[in-house]
């Protein structure tokens, strides 16, 4: 027998277990029968090993043969991963459609990363520079938006022996050498990193600028910072994916990876269409030249989707490296948890809660904290921002996934399946989100603009939960009971939902909302409401104010007003002036 | 003869058998029993090891002896012989005709689980399906290539609605000589039931352009973990292949899962909720994914399964994971229905999530997009003025209120109730929408764009 083998035993669906195994270590990658199906150790016994396999495993016997290869679970990271598809072990979609066809058939072998392609390679680094983990030594245009710069792998420390002069190479041409330790390192464009590993997280900051993402409920009222981490938990039906599609189309990062973890294949097929025709606000490029996807559709092995969610995370850290504000956005992490599920009753673990195995919780944590936002050198900052949909069986937030995970994130985006019925959207619950970054990011609206989004901020909660209490009043005796300056809240807290929380993402001028629009909008309202409530205070009836014309205005504002022509929002306080003015006149 | 036989089992419980001592057995691999009597059954390989099978048998296992029975192990996975001359005939649960006519000469084999199709090749469904009903073309609006269950309970008039849809499915602006099949699996209904749609489909000259798949209450149960897989792939087949569109009815999943759940429990496997396996999510979407249209190819792939709500509770696992898979639902109201109103379909909990690319300039009518969002709200807000009047009572509330219960009352009668062979264009529905918004003062209509008001609005006071 060679050196790293062992014979199939037992299949039990994507689980099957190895006898007389020699020279496999855990978590190494193996390569499973005679059509060499991918797959990775999980568990060793004496001779035995337990192995999962990424690809189905009908027809596959026992007496087969498992093949180590030595190496952990890893992907290759180097130019050609912007604007691709990828499955749950970075197998190229596009590349498995050329050589199979539409359908996804077992043991097509690709690798990752174009070998052919030439990019056009512009050194940076110089010899005898000293080179250490993460150090540039040189430039790619990847696509026209992203530039990509050649990391020196984190394994490697040493002093740069030679660079190769501008040209075109592939990514498996060497582009420099490095004299470390023990010996001389030959560095190609790519190297591979286990996707299993978090790469270096040095230089934590805290995380204090806003991650926009031009959704309104989100910037204004629960905002995540650059190097945050979010969950948005929501039952079916509820807008986790068309929220987590918003995001990943209009978030101010520079890098998106969009992890379809076990999800459905339309959606995927849509992000693939839509996104090279839609052009993102910051660059005015197309959105798909800073996007990766990670596609594992919930048809696809289970297997692959418990790996998808670190494929997607590693390819974001090692964007992170080169300096890039990276987001990714997960859907759906419970998806990923049943993964675990699934496999570990495989594997007849004893269950924890609802049958979910007892390290869930340490998974989560361990994916949650690759998040942050770092500082790279004296002169390079960089994040890597993660947002996790959830989908607690039955919108019941008290699940173990939707649990577990709160204890790990910092902004909590709940949706609510009573306004997503109302079509409410986005179904963003005002009383279960909350965000621990509001008091971290102040500063920063502070120092870019002039009205202060902290106290606009405040009196919005206060009225909406003002509100709250109020309906409870209005249940019992209906609103015609309450007081006028009662019912002047009850219709600002209506502007405030229909006018200014509810934003479609279909319409074209809605669809992003700027942060400099969103201020603009939010005081116009309070300060609606707030000279209204003077007009009331001299005994002027509710309905004059409701039936005001401006109230019309103000409800369509959101399409009405441009992102780029705010002043368009002083014509509109004029308006309200003007007629609060009359009012106040009549009732003098 | 292909494959190896053997004879004898070590082990027979519920409906899975144990087979020792065999050798060059692959997993997932078609196994045929054949009993003392000489009655063959199908069944599967669910695990494997060096010497031993473990084997789901799908005609159950009455009647196996331990000694006598014997097995023989076919070498490849579960196959369908596939061919276009299956339309219009009737199969049992595994696929094997019942109509008294010879087995159709088949075309290809294919192996019953389908492949996943690989999400770059796929092609996005935009193509609007026009049902002639109203809560569904304008509310939830059913587009080519989309999976949209039916939740309903006991006793309410799924199969109705099921069977108005297979009539009147029509796509607008469609080629004329397109080819249109629907594929009918039926999983442990009634006998009652399936005479109703063979009936329906009957009346209509619609029979000829139906493959049935049929596993009624009284067959195995565990051959309804098949009848499912068969009918898809048929159908991929006649979509892929033949370019045919393709309608599949899947009834009632809720059958099929308790089968899921027999055999988790008769393997001794961790139970997840409610007892059924932790895989059902992966096992319910191996079947709702097979749906969709692909690059390049002519034909298509529309889900409607149906799954009966146990005790309504649209948390029940059953429908609560499917709701995640397929891509919205159809929720049946018991409270609209015992109004007398058809179809009972529950508004605010049923969604289409493929509508947006599906309605709308060119495919609809340029007001649909708003004047659905405009109905939904304003239904909405029906429901809590509903719960208000019901205590400070009708006679105290505001003017506005008034004219939501109105809006409200018009809305269940006119607009969601239709006769179960009432076909109405899309126009039509639209138009009933804004009769019924008529209802409601112009300052109420938020979602709705002025000129759409200009064009459409007509107000009832006045």
């Amino acid at each position: 027998m060679a050196e790293r083998e062992g014979i199939i035993y037992r299949i039990n669906g994507p689980v099957i277990e190895a006898r007389r195994v020699i020279g496999i270590y855990m978590g190494d990658m193996v390569e499973v029968g005679n059509e060499r199906l991918i797959a990775e150790t999980i568990s060793l016994e004496d001779d035995r090993a337990t192995i999962q396999v990424y690809e189905d495993t009908s027809g596959l016997q026992p007496g087969e043969m498992v093949y180590g290869t030595g190496l952990p679970l890893a992907v290759e990271l180097g130019p050609g991963l912007m604007s691709q598809t990828f499955d749950g072990i970075q197998r190229p979609l596009e590349l498995i459609q050329e050589k199979a066809g539409s359908f996804i058939q077992r043991g097509v072998k690709v690798p990752a990363l174009d070998r052919e392609k030439k990019w056009h390679f512009k050194p940076i680094a110089k010899v005898n520079d000293e080179a250490e983990a993460n150090t540039i030594l040189g430039t790619v245009q990847e696509t026209e938006l992203i530039e990509h710069r050649i990391l020196v792998p984190p394994d490697v420390k040493g002093r740069i022996t030679h660079v190769a002069e501008e040209g075109e190479y592939t990514i498996e041409d060497t582009i420099a050498k490095v004299m470390t330790k023990n010996d001389e390192r030959e560095l190609p464009m790519y190297h591979q990193w286990p996707v299993r590993a978090k790469r270096s997280s040095v230089g934590r900051l805290n995380p204090s600028i806003p991650l926009l993402t031009g959704q309104r409920v989100l910037d204004f009222l629960f905002p995540l910072a650059r190097g945050g981490v979010a969950a948005i938990p929501g039952g079916f039906g509820t807008g986790k994916t068309m929220l987590q599609h918003s995001l990943a189309k209009w978030c101010n990062a520079e890098i998106i990876i969009y992890i379809g973890c076990g999800e459905r294949g339309n959606e995927m097929t849509q992000v693939l269409e839509e996104f090279p025709e839609l052009i993102d606000p910051n660059s005015d490029h197309p959105l798909m030249e800073r996007t990766i996807l990670i596609a594992n559709t919930s048809n696809m092995p289970v297997t692959a989707r418990e790996s998808s969610i670190y494929t997607g995370i590693t390819i974001g850290e090692y964007y992170r490296d080169m300096g890039y504000h990276v987001a990714i956005m997960a859907d759906s992490t419970s998806r990923w948890a049943e993964a675990l599920r699934e496999i570990s009753g495989r594997l007849e673990e004893m269950p924890a809660e609802e049958g979910y195995p007892a390290y869930l919780a340490s998974r989560l944590a361990e994916f949650y904290e690759r998040a942050g936002r770092f500082r790279l050198d004296k002169d390079r900052e960089a994040s890597l921002s993660l947002v996790g949909a959830v989908s607690p069986p039955g919108g019941d937030f008290s699940e173990p996934v939707t649990q577990h995970t709160r204890r790990f994130i910092r902004c909590f985006w709940g949706l609510d399946s009573e306004l997503a019925g109302a079509r409410h959207f986005p179904a963003i619950s005002w009383t279960d989100s909350y965000s621990e970054y509001i008091s971290d990011i102040a500063e920063w609206w502070d120092e870019n603009f002039e009205t202060s989004w902290s106290k606009l901020r405040t009196d919005i909660m206060e009225i909406l939960q003002d509100e709250q209490r109020l309906q409870q009043v209005v249940k019992l005796v209906g609103p015609d009971a309450l007081p006028d300056a009662q019912r002047l809240t009850l219709e600002t807290a209506r502007l405030i939902k229909e006018a200014f929380l509810q934003q479609s993402a279909l319409s074209e001028e809605d669809a992003y909302c700027s942060a400099g629009k969103q201020l603009g909008m939010a005081n116009i309202i309070m300060h609606f409401h707030e000279r209204a409530i003077g007009i009331i205070e001299r005994g002027a009836p509710i309905f004059t104010i409701t039936e005001l014309d401006i109230v019309q205005d103000i409800m369509r504002m959101k399409t009405r007003i441009p992102n780029d022509n705010l002043d368009e929002f002083d014509t509109l306080m004029e308006g309200i002036n003007y007629q609060m003015d009359v009012l106040e006149e009549k009732y003098r | 003869m292909q494959g190896k036989e053997y004879i004898g089992l070590s082990h027979v419980s519920g409906p899975i058998i144990v087979v020792e001592g065999i050798t060059g057995v692959g997993f997932d691999e078609m196994v045929e029993v054949t009993d003392p009597t000489g009655e063959v059954r199908i069944g599967r390989v669910l695990e494997i090891s060096e010497d031993l099978a473990v084997i789901q048998v799908f005609g159950g296992t009455r009647g196996l002896a331990i000694s006598s029975t014997r097995v023989r192990f076919v070498g490849r996975p579960l196959e369908l012989e596939v061919s276009r001359d299956m339309i219009g005939r009737v199969f049992n649960g595994l696929g094997e005709p019942i109509d008294g006519i010879p087995k159709p000469f088949a075309t290809q084999r294919m192996n019953i689980n389908g492949v996943p199709i690989n999400p770059t090749s796929r092609e996005y469904p935009r193509d609007f399906i026009q049902t002639g009903i109203s809560t569904i073309d304008c509310l939830n609006t059913l587009v080519r290539g989309q999976k949209l269950p039916i939740f309903s309970g006991s006793g309410m008039p799924h199969n109705l609605l099921a069977r108005q849809i297979v009539r009147q499915a029509k796509l607008v602006g469609g080629e004329e000589n397109e080819e249109f099949v629907v594929v009918f699996a039926a999983m442990g209904i009634k006998h009652d039931d399936a005479e109703f749609f063979r009936r329906g489909f009957e009346e209509t000259g619609a029979l000829n352009n139906v493959v049935m798949f049929l596993n009624l209450a009284d067959d195995p149960s565990i051959e309804r973990l098949i009848t499912p897989r068969c009918a898809l792939t048929v159908a991929e087949y006649l979509a892929f292949y033949e370019g045919i569109h393709v309608l599949v009815i899947l009834t009632d999943m809720t059958n099929y899962a308790e089968a899921l759940r027999e055999i988790a429990s008769a393997r001794e496997e961790v139970p997840s909720r409610k007892g059924y396996p932790g895989y059902m999510y992966s096992d319910l979407a191996s079947l709702y994914e097979r749906t969709g249209r692909i690059q390049g190819a002519t034909g298509s792939v529309t889900q409607l399964p149906i799954l009966s709500m146990p005790n309504d509770d649209i948390n029940h696992p059953i429908p609560d994971l499917t709701g995640y898979i397929t891509e919205g639902q159809i929720v049946l109201s018991r409270e609209i229905n015992s109004k007398g109103i058809y179809p009972p379909v529950n508004v605010p909990r049923s969604l289409s999530r493929l509508m947006k690319d599906g309605i709308g300039e060119n495919k609809t009518r340029p007001d649909h997009p708003n004047l659905q969002s405009q109905l939904y709200a304003a239904y909405a807000n029906v429901q809590s003025v509903r719960s208000l009047a019901s205590v400070i009572g009708e006679e105290e509330l505001s003017e506005i209120d008034r004219n939501y219960l109105q809006f409200g009352e018009h809305f269940e009668q006119e607009f969601i109730g239709q006769k179960p062979d009432e076909d109405r264009s899309i126009e039509e529905t639209l138009d009933i929408g804004w009769q019924v918004l008529s209802y409601l003062p112009e300052t109420e209509l938020h979602r709705v764009s002025e000129d759409e008001i200009a064009q459409f609005y007509v107000s009832a006071s006045s």
